[in-house]
């Protein structure tokens, strides 16, 4: 028998597949349906002070190679969104809660109403690529990252995972950054920052022009990132981009990951892609005589 | 690929004050109930479904609502519009004896089902309803195609005085149906269901809707139910499993919204 079973900081995982956040994770139904198609652990729509409608459509379009979107940050707020996870309560697997805020004292406010509200631990999101003064315009600065990292660690008792962007000067520089603010893990890589134009109409196709990139394509980059990152910060990883087969999660999981998160994916091998990358991941480990996830992690490094 | 198409809008006819239809050449098969995404440049893109299908000839009907659809209304015939679809699950029509119950732009999206189940030489009765007579459109379409038309206005300006779901409990008490399809304000949806419950039902029901591809989550309902991918159609078997359905929607920040 194989054991799918993975850690992070405190939290203990069925297996390693979690929803990323922003996929069908706005309301509880979607988060519940997600826990029954097999995920370990569900994070949560980014969620910030105040309501927010988000950007017109388009702000999501589908590529040769991926998935382009600038969905704008849409949340309906801290408070109504306790409602849904208060309706969450009886889940058994754990919630992560994302939050995004312009400075440290929103961080601050929103973990604590994560926390009070039943998030099983917290993902702190520095790396959205297009909504101004939040997400990456706060996770290129080294010094506000560990800021508001050892704010939002000072105010809570759940774990706390840093998001980060591939769109750094120096990946690890901000993951020791997180470090040091006393992050209980590193969550890499959000979506890359990247644009469509359309021939006929001459204008780029997303309402916001500018938007992220996932999908296949981005995995090499997201593979970069976590390896490097393994090497130099000492808490534990979840990998993200790209990751579509149980082939590219073990990809992940060799680069130094302890689990991943699965979004685009969605689109691609429907909502129980979580469940047949676990299956792909067992066999594969079968066939390879591995009988823990745990055995995997970091193997690339030699 | 689910990329937007610029096409050119071949036909343009006011059905009604504020209600256009737009005709454009969009090859491809499309079962009645799916829906296009359909954008504006420059706008905003929004999920409409087909209320005419003929071979490469589809068709939009909308009323003039918000920013999207009014810079919709605004377009003429040559102008250019983004598409890309045909998306979600569309109505199986089936049984010899089909009730169709149609309130406000609802009828828009009922009428090629219709027109399908008369070609199939299903019998078919449908229900219009709408708040006043002067909002009614298609009318005359669906009694050219055979069906028996039955006409409900919220004022009572033509037929049944009230709502299109009073009219077909009426009916229904009248006359046997194998199966209900419906498409409408919720509330009048809801109370359809609620008072048919052993006739097979189909409704399409609408959510503020954002990817139109199944990841945004923006219009699930029920439990993780994605209108755009598992509906628009929904049965009775899954309406009756949707605590929201019928009491609240949600904006597009998520918010909920009594219905």
């Amino acid at each position: 028998m194989v054991s799918l079973t993975t850690n992070l900081a405190s939290l203990t995982l069925s297996n390693p597949t979690i929803l990323a956040s922003g996929v069908m994770d706005e309301d509880a139904g979607s988060m519940k349906r997600i826990l029954q198609c097999g995920a370990g652990a569900v994070v949560t729509k980014s969620v910030g002070i105040k309501p927010r409608k988000g950007y017109p459509n388009p702000t999501l379009i589908e590529l040769e190679h991926g998935m382009l979107n600038a969905m704008g940050l849409p949340n309906p707020g801290i408070v109504a969104f306790g409602e849904e996870l208060k309706t969450l309560k009886k889940v058994k697997a754990p919630i992560i809660g994302s939050i995004f805020g312009s400075n440290a004292t929103e961080f601050k406010s929103l973990a604590v109403k994560m926390q009070e509200y039943g998030a099983n631990a917290l993902e702190l999101n520095m790396s959205c690529p297009h909504a101004k003064g939040y997400g990456l315009e706060i996770g290129s600065d080294a010094t506000l990252v560990t800021k508001i990292t050892t704010t939002v660690k000072d105010a809570v008792t759940i774990p706390v995972f840093v998001k980060l962007s591939p769109n750094l000067t120096d990946i690890v520089a901000i993951a020791q950054a997180a470090e040091r603010g006393g992050a209980d893990g590193i969550v890499a890589i959000n979506t890359v920052k990247a644009m469509k134009i359309d021939l006929e109409l001459e204008m780029p196709v997303l309402a916001n022009k500018r938007g992220g990139y996932s999908g296949g394509a981005i995995k090499p980059i997201g593979i970069r990132c976590v390896y490097d990152i393994f090497e130099k910060v000492h808490i534990p990883i979840i990998g993200v981009g790209g990751i579509l087969t149980g082939r590219d999660a073990l990809e992940y999981l060799m680069a130094g990951a302890s689990a991943v998160q699965i979004g685009s994916g969605i689109y691609y091998r429907e909502i129980d892609i979580f469940k047949k990358i676990c299956q792909e991941i067992e066999q594969w480990m079968t066939n390879h005589g591995y009988k823990h996830v745990h055995e995997l992690i970091g193997v690339a490094h030699q | 690929m689910n990329y937007p198409q610029i096409i050119s809008i071949n036909k343009a006819t006011t059905e009604a004050p504020d209600i256009k239809t737009f005709l454009f050449s969009y090859p491809g098969p499309m079962d009645p109930g799916q829906f296009f995404m359909i954008w504006v440049p420059g706008i905003d893109e929004i999920p409409m479904s087909v209320s005419y299908l003929n071979g490469n000839m589809k068709g939009i009907t909308f009323r003039k609502v918000g920013d999207a659809t009014t810079a919709l209304y605004h377009l003429k015939k040559g102008d250019n519009i983004g598409v890309r679809g045909p998306y979600g699950k569309g109505f199986t029509i089936e049984g010899k004896n089909i009730l169709f119950v149609g309130g406000g732009t609802g009828i828009a999206m009922l009428a090629p089902a219709i027109e399908q189940a008369q070609q199939r030489r299903i019998s078919t009765t449908v229900i219009l309803g709408a708040k006043h007579k002067q909002e009614l459109f298609f009318e005359k379409r669906l009694q050219v195609c055979g069906c028996k038309v039955y006409v409900s206005t919220d004022d009572g300006s033509k037929g049944h005085k009230g709502y299109a779901s009073d009219l077909a409990q009426e009916v229904l008490t009248k006359e046997s149906f194998d199966s209900i399809l419906t498409c409408g304000p919720e509330p009048m949806m809801k109370h359809l269901l609620d008072n048919s419950k052993n006739v097979p039902l189909q409704a399409s029901i609408e959510r503020y809707m954002k990817c139109g591809i199944g990841l945004c989550g923006q219009c699930c309902v029920g439990e993780g139910l994605r209108v755009c991918k598992e509906g628009p159609v929904f049965t009775r078997e899954l309406l009756d499993t949707m605590s929201d359905f019928g009491r609240y929607s949600r904006d597009a920040a998520g918010r909920k919204l009594s219905l």
